[in-house]
């Protein structure tokens, strides 16, 4: 099923396969499976209800106690799904840290913003005291937040948007994690903070040699920042690439459909190309491929069984029987 | 440029905002001192990022607010004080579309009944033909016959959007406000309304002001491209020309800030220092100063104006470092 | 700070001079005091008398105006009955109603909370249910159907407990039970609520996110935020620790404030009911400053003052 040699991950070191994840009997994720190598950037790009967040909410078992995940999500080794409390515990914050859309309400508010890194830094490094302050300071001005001595005994409604995810990011670094799972980091941003924070997380990553998760519907965010995307649609991964490669000749009709449906912010302006319908209901997921209602290249044999990921060149995987021709390659242009 | 429909001068707002529980009010002007104008079935794109007072300047050119200074006119008239009969009538000429289509509809009835609604209220047309009407404009909008009969929750996002245009339609409105229409979809649902809305646009020969903080979906949607920072006017334009060749610094660092899937080789992206001020304390001179990558001196002191300064393609631009004569092909890199 | 604090304490004056004097209006406008405590019987030259000794034929603007002055000077008036000070009279009476109610108040705070967090963190559970059932019983019933009831069983059926008076620490078991169940109802629902709102909130997301162990979550993260609407409901429960037991005390014969409330409205004897409204008034206020600035302590958000916005 799982064809981790096509992929080319450096020395893999997260690995979710065939993890699934159902809501009172609803499933939301179909056995996805997916790998991310040390230092490597990850993006997972699909709409909302593609599963997208739940994977990595799943595999680091921070979904409600309702939700019924099975599968594996191992981390070099150490299975996480089914995990005591104190080995995810031990995994969260420390080698494993998130980072969260809206900054400001994934911030507690009763709490300065010194005690809630604090807080961090005292889990996954054991420290104490004044070495948690210094410490707390040094974080501060590695995310670029001014005066961070005094800014330290701030309430997070103090701060910008922008500036409380640098707090975020500040206190995903105390663990100093191997890997970052950032969810829609900038989408709550202004465009001139989002490329301020998109810089930051990148420069924090080389600086780091840290792996990056990159969740996002924006398509552009996570090509400027990833080495390889996975694209999802309703709770499965559909296509799967270098990034390079999947946003020049992009092969699943979805992901296809996706790229066209942006909007160029240069050249000549014509119709979008949009995807018709609407992303089905997880209750009641059409028979066979769950695109195949929207799909332009719709044949019977989509109406079967759901395609699996396979793998038609190296480094790429791809979910969908039909392999359409390129023909319409022409159409997709430099954004 | 085709017939003016609506002309704002020197339009300014200022909110008095307090600070804290007892914190003393503070003057907050949350758009200073703007002008433009917009043709019939010409869509003037608003970018801008929060607190840049486009929703206000949206708000006020509809007259849902009041300008402290200056004067929005529609087809040569000013508009009527809200909540006048007088308005109220215009307001069938012009329509408003909202972030969020939940929040515009009513959640107890079905949507067909909604988008019969303002015929009733304007008493426009036969009673026994309006929900004909009514439906028409639904199956316009591409809704289906059955999903007319649906209440709001029962429809999708995008389907909410697509009635609350058809409702907006209905009035056959010369003029419509859209503030960030689409931001909430998905993006395959944007590009059915974006596509949807640049049909009923050119269909129903609509103005619109489309505000939004996408440069694509303006672009992609407007005719001319306004740029607002801190409720400024700092450049205006024809759509394609703005985006291809930003002449003021803070649209150059938009432009080049937009994620794009396919990165030019050479480009290199202006990533802007510190944040937009807040609107309470907006600094002297040129409010884009404390950021701009190329301030003098005199962008310290001095406010810029916003001057045309091509001829030809219409372009104005509020910036010292943009000469009035300056062309496009000896510009500063 | 100093100017919250004298806004405050401002509006807590202005709110009990208008207990004081719409207390004044009722109660001048609902009957005679001189016929009700001389009795219908009496000769009128003696309620003429009566009316003169106590003021009651002075302009009622004049009335007023002694009685508010009077006030200011702490001097609350005389029991129309038995002469004594009123302020003496419902003094005695304070720690007899004190003894029932802050016992009640520490087992509702102390049963209350604890289970309404439970239900909270184990939503859905057979826990959950029954805590959610027991509380709408709880403050369904009214005091007096289940002050009666308890008395029924306990006292009636059992024999194991009196039904009413004050003679020993047994005495107060029943009344009480009955006002624990009505208040630790309340509070259980309001926690539950108020945990639950938190808990479904990012940033108790982020903190499980950072490898807080879960324990932590709660007690760190989610306990200081579902804090803030709970003490809203304490702060309340405070405000009726001297009056609000008005119902429960009558029904068990127990002489609190509460029963001394009762008597004077009867009789019409004005300084003691108005002297009980002001201590309301006075406490209600004083819980509500209380809750004021706890919210202050507790939330950051109003805390925030001109100047100190970044």
């Amino acid at each position: 099923m799982f064809d981790a040699a096509s992929v080319m991950v450096p020395s893999t070191q997260f690995t979710l396969s065939g993890l699934t994840v159902s809501f009172d009997g609803v499933t939301v994720l179909h056995g996805v499976d997916l790998s991310i190598g040390r230092g490597e950037a990850l993006g997972l790009v699909g709409e909302s209800g593609s599963g997208k967040s739940v994977t990595w909410l799943a595999a680091l078992g921070l979904l409600p106690a309702k939700a019924r995940v099975s599968g594996s999500a191992r981390l070099d080794g150490t299975e996480l799904v089914g995990a005591s409390p104190e080995t995810l515990d031990k995994v969260r914050g420390g080698r494993v840290a998130m980072i969260f859309q809206d900054p400001t309400s994934a911030l507690n508010p009763v709490l300065k913003v010194g005690t809630q890194i604090g807080e961090a830094l005292s889990l996954h490094r054991g420290l104490s005291g004044a070495a948690i302050r210094a410490e707390a300071k040094r974080l501060f001005d590695l995310v670029g937040i001014p005066d961070a001595e005094r800014r330290l005994s701030a309430y997070p409604h103090e701060f910008s948007g922008g500036q409380n995810q640098r707090v975020m990011i500040a206190m995903a670094l105390a663990g100093k994690p191997d890997i970052l799972v950032a969810d829609e980091p900038t989408t709550a941003l202004d465009i001139t903070i989002q490329a301020q924070i998109l810089d930051l997380i990148n420069s924090v990553r080389r600086e780091m040699g840290m792996a990056l998760v990159l969740i996002s519907h924006d398509l552009g965010v996570i090509a400027e920042t990833c080495d390889r995307v996975a694209v999802m649609y309703a709770g499965r991964i559909v296509e799967e690439a270098p990034a390079a490669r999947l946003f020049a000749e992009p092969r699943h009709p979805y992901a296809r459909g996706l790229l066209h449906s942006l909007p160029p912010l240069g050249g000549v302006r014509r119709k979008l190309v949009s995807i018709p319908g609407v992303v089905p209901d997880p209750r009641a997921l059409p028979k066979g491929c769950a695109f195949a209602p929207r799909c332009t290249h719709v044949s019977d044999a989509c109406l079967g069984a759901s395609p699996t990921l396979r793998s038609p060149e190296a480094g790429r995987r791809l979910a969908c029987v039909l392999e359409p021709e390129n023909t319409d390659q022409r159409q997709f242009e430099a954004a | 440029m085709s017939a003016t429909l609506l002309t704002a001068a020197d339009l300014s707002r200022t909110y008095g905002s307090r600070r804290g529980l007892f914190g003393a009010i503070t003057k907050v002007r949350a758009v200073n001192r703007v002008s433009f104008s917009i043709g019939a079935g010409e869509t003037l794109g608003i970018v801008g990022e929060s607190g840049s007072g486009k929703s206000t300047m949206g708000r006020m050119a509809l007259g849902l607010e009041p300008p402290d200074e200056g004067e929005v006119r529609f087809i040569g008239q000013p508009i009527p004080p809200s909540g006048t009969p007088a308005w109220r009538t215009q307001r069938a000429r012009m329509q408003m579309i909202y972030q969020d289509p939940l929040g515009a509809l009513d959640r107890r009835l079905p949507v067909i009944t909604q988008v019969q609604e303002p015929l009733d209220i304007h008493q426009l047309g036969d009673s026994a033909n309006r929900p004909q009407r009514a439906q028409e404009m639904l199956a316009r909008v591409g809704l289906s016959v059955e999903q007319m009969g649906r209440y709001p929750h029962e429809l999708s996002g995008g389907q909410r959007q697509r009635v609350v245009l058809a409702r907006a339609l209905m009035t056959r409105p010369d003029f419509l406000v859209c503030d960030e229409p689409v931001s909430a979809l998905d993006v395959s649902i944007q590009a059915q309304v974006v596509n949807l809305l640049v049909e009923l646009q050119s269909e129903f020969s609509l103005a619109m002001l489309f505000i939004s903080h996408d440069l694509r979906v303006v672009r992609q949607v407007s005719t001319r491209v306004a740029v607002m920072y801190l409720g400024d006017f700092v450049e205006e334009g024809d759509a394609d020309d703005l985006f291809a060749e930003p002449l003021h610094p803070y649209t150059r660092a938009l432009v080049s800030a937009a994620p794009v899937t396919q990165r030019m080789p050479g480009h290199q992206r202006i990533v802007l220092k510190g944040e937009p001020p807040n609107p309470a304390n907006r600094p002297g001179g040129c409010s884009f100063h404390p950021r701009c990558p190329l301030a003098l001196a005199r962008c310290k002191v001095e406010a810029p104006t916003l001057v045309p300064v091509d001829q030809g393609s219409g372009r104005r631009v509020a910036c010292h470092l943009v000469e009035p004569s300056m062309s496009t092909s000896n510009r500063a890199a | 700070m100093l100017r919250f604090l004298t806004i405050r304490i401002g509006r807590a004056m202005i709110t009990i001079a208008l207990v004081v004097t719409f207390a004044f209006i009722v109660l001048r406008m609902s009957g005679d005091p001189a016929q009700i405590i001389m009795g219908p019987e009496a000769p009128p030259e003696v309620i003429a008398a009566f009316r003169k000794a106590w003021g009651l034929d002075d302009p009622i603007w004049l009335q007023y105006f002694h009685y508010f002055g009077a006030i200011l000077q702490g001097e609350l008036g005389r029991s129309m009955r038995d002469g004594r000070s009123a302020i003496e009279l419902v003094a005695e009476r304070i720690p007899v109603t004190l003894a029932l109610t802050l016992p009640a108040l520490a087992i509702k705070i102390g049963l209350g909370i604890p289970a309404g967090i439970y239900a909270a963190l184990h939503r859905g559970s057979l826990a959950d249910r029954v805590v959610m059932m027991l509380s709408v019983a709880g403050f369904t019933i009214p005091s007096f159907v289940l002050g009666l009831t308890l008395v029924l069983i306990f006292a009636v059926k059992l024999g194991w407990l009196p039904s009413g008076g004050q003679d020993s620490w047994r005495h107060a078991i029943l009344p009480v039970i009955t006002l624990v169940i009505g208040g630790a109802a309340v509070l259980a629902r309001f926690t539950r609520s108020a945990m639950l709102e938190v808990l479904g909130q990012p940033f108790i997301r982020t903190a499980s996110a950072k490898g807080v162990p879960w324990r932590d979550v709660i007690v760190g993260h989610a306990l200081p935020n579902a804090a803030i609407p709970t003490v809203t409901i304490v702060g309340f429960m405070i405000g009726t620790l001297i009056a609000g037991a008005v119902v429960v005390e009558s029904v068990f014969s127990w002489p609190g404030v509460g029963r001394l409330l009762v008597v004077a409205v009867a009789n019409r004897d004005l300084a003691v009911v108005q002297c009980i409204l002001l201590l309301v008034a006075a406490t209600m206020v004083t819980s509500n400053l209380i809750v004021d600035f706890l919210y202050g302590f507790l939330d950051p958000r109003l805390r925030q003052n001109a100047g100190k916005a970044s």
